[in-house]
């Protein structure tokens, strides 16, 4: 009988995890809260640096995993500790004991309402770097009407203290300029602003994507926070930052305007944490044992951590962290 | 008009809704290399002249870009070149100024 191993969460870390843990010979269960795996990445259309369709990695992940135990709609009810693992109750009734439990829970989104100077949720042309991912996917969002003009807000809740996320989402500013570029193919004839404070483009190739940004789509980059947005008469917005670089203020009239809304740690993760007393660190994502040598590990015998669970991740990181936390649980379980 | 002792400033505020940028352009249409400045300032730093005129070649890219007269400007290089020794986008920086002052003088 192969050993069990509680997976929370159903984004693409559980997945990975799941992948690893079958073919190291466990039994994963797959704990999803939605209807669906693939999480965050499901939602989204192509994947920074080669524009890779989220939606064939996604599925192509999912097949991977066709002997794991999947449940899906389903929480975690309770998470106790025993002697020797835990007891999992989840919330269709069943009772789950195992010795290791991977929290794989993820992130939200930045609820980009609390920003309420941005206008989302007030202003019909403002929208969010998910809802235009969505657009990318349906075609179909009432706010794309061939725009003459964009602008991209970068560090929408992330780096704002006064909105309680201290941390930086690092996907943003990659992800702004692909979509920038992925908006100036669609609608050629428009100007297209980012408004960015400073652009952190660590990874692979992100720096060429803002060479290719600038010079073969012409997009503008303006440093300057966006401080205020107002609705013009006409339906479209007015976006007021200061043009740190010739130290004036500037304003310009757009068409739509797209929040890159950054992460912070799912709601759910705290809840979960909370039952077996697993630390929250002053990010206000899950604790790991050590920042620098073992982000997957928690201070719990026997509880795992992958994905950004435990900060703000890209998507090859979390496939990375994934596998190594398959790899920990191995070697725990093994003793 | 009756004289209150007062006046009113003219706002500093960029609109970039009216800001005429067909002069960036044409310079681009030549140099396309003016696209790639990330206005990282290493040409300001290394300019001999700018501590002593204010030429600043980060400033004139971003004149351009906001519609305003940078003949004054240009106007302090001495074309020494040691700007496109220090970009590190690779731009032919003494190359750039000579295309602007060319442009301006038609």
């Amino acid at each position: 009988m192969k050993e069990t191993v509680v997976i929370i969460g159903g984004g693409i870390a559980a997945i990975e995890a799941a992948r690893q843990l079958l073919s190291l010979g466990y039994s994963p269960l797959i704990v999803e809260r939605s209807n669906s795996l693939g999480g965050h990445v499901a939602q989204w259309h192509r994947l920074f640096p080669d524009m890779t369709p989220a939606q064939d990695l996604v599925r192509q992940m999912i097949s991977s995993i066709s002997q794991a135990e999947i449940c899906l709609g389903t929480e975690v009810a309770s998470l106790n500790r025993l002697k020797d693992g835990y007891s999992v109750v989840l919330s269709n009734g069943r009772n789950v004991v195992c010795r290791a439990v991977l929290i794989a829970t993820g992130f939200d989104l930045f609820d980009a309402r609390k920003k309420e100077e941005y206008g989302y949720g007030i202003y019909n042309q403002v929208m969010t770097n998910r809802d235009l991912e969505q657009w990318f996917n349906t075609g179909n969002d009432p706010r794309v009407r061939n725009p003459k003009s964009i602008g991209f807000v970068h560090c929408v809740g992330s780096r704002d203290l006064k909105a309680g996320n201290s941390q930086c989402s690092k996907v943003c500013c990659v992800t702004a300029i692909k979509q920038a570029i992925e908006m100036k193919e669609r609608f050629p004839a428009a100007q297209i602003y980012c408004f960015y404070m400073d652009l952190r483009l660590f990874g692979k190739k992100y720096e060429d994507f803002y060479i290719n940004a600038q010079k073969d789509f012409d997009i503008h980059f303006i440093r300057g926070r966006v401080s205020q947005v107002d609705e013009t008469i006409d339906g479209g917005v007015v976006v007021k930052a200061e043009d740190t670089l010739s130290g004036k203020p500037l304003k310009v009239s757009l068409d739509l305007l797209v929040l890159m809304s950054g992460m912070v740690c799912n709601a759910g993760s705290a809840s979960i944490a909370g039952m077996i007393r697993a630390d929250v660190d002053t990010d206000g994502f899950l604790r790991s044992k050590d920042n620098v040598y073992n982000i997957v590990e928690s201070n719990r015998p026997g509880i795992f951590f992958a994905g950004a669970c435990t900060g703000t991740k890209t998507v090859p990181e979390t496939i990375s962290e994934a596998r190594s936390a398959a790899l920990s649980i191995h070697n725990y379980l093994k003793g | 008009m009756i004289d209150f002792g007062f006046k009113k400033a003219k706002s500093s505020t960029v609109n970039l809704d009216e800001v005429d940028m067909r002069l960036y352009y044409a310079v681009a249409e030549i140099e396309p290399d003016i696209k790639r400045c990330m206005e990282c300032g290493s040409c300001t730093a290394a300019c001999t002249s700018g501590p002593f005129n204010g030429m600043s070649l980060r400033q004139v890219i971003h004149g351009l870009q906001r519609g305003t007269d940078v003949r004054p400007m240009i106007s302090g290089c001495m074309l020494c070149g040691k700007c496109s020794m220090v970009c590190p986008r690779g731009i032919n920086t003494r190359h750039l100024l000579l295309t602007i002052s060319r442009i301006y003088s038609k």
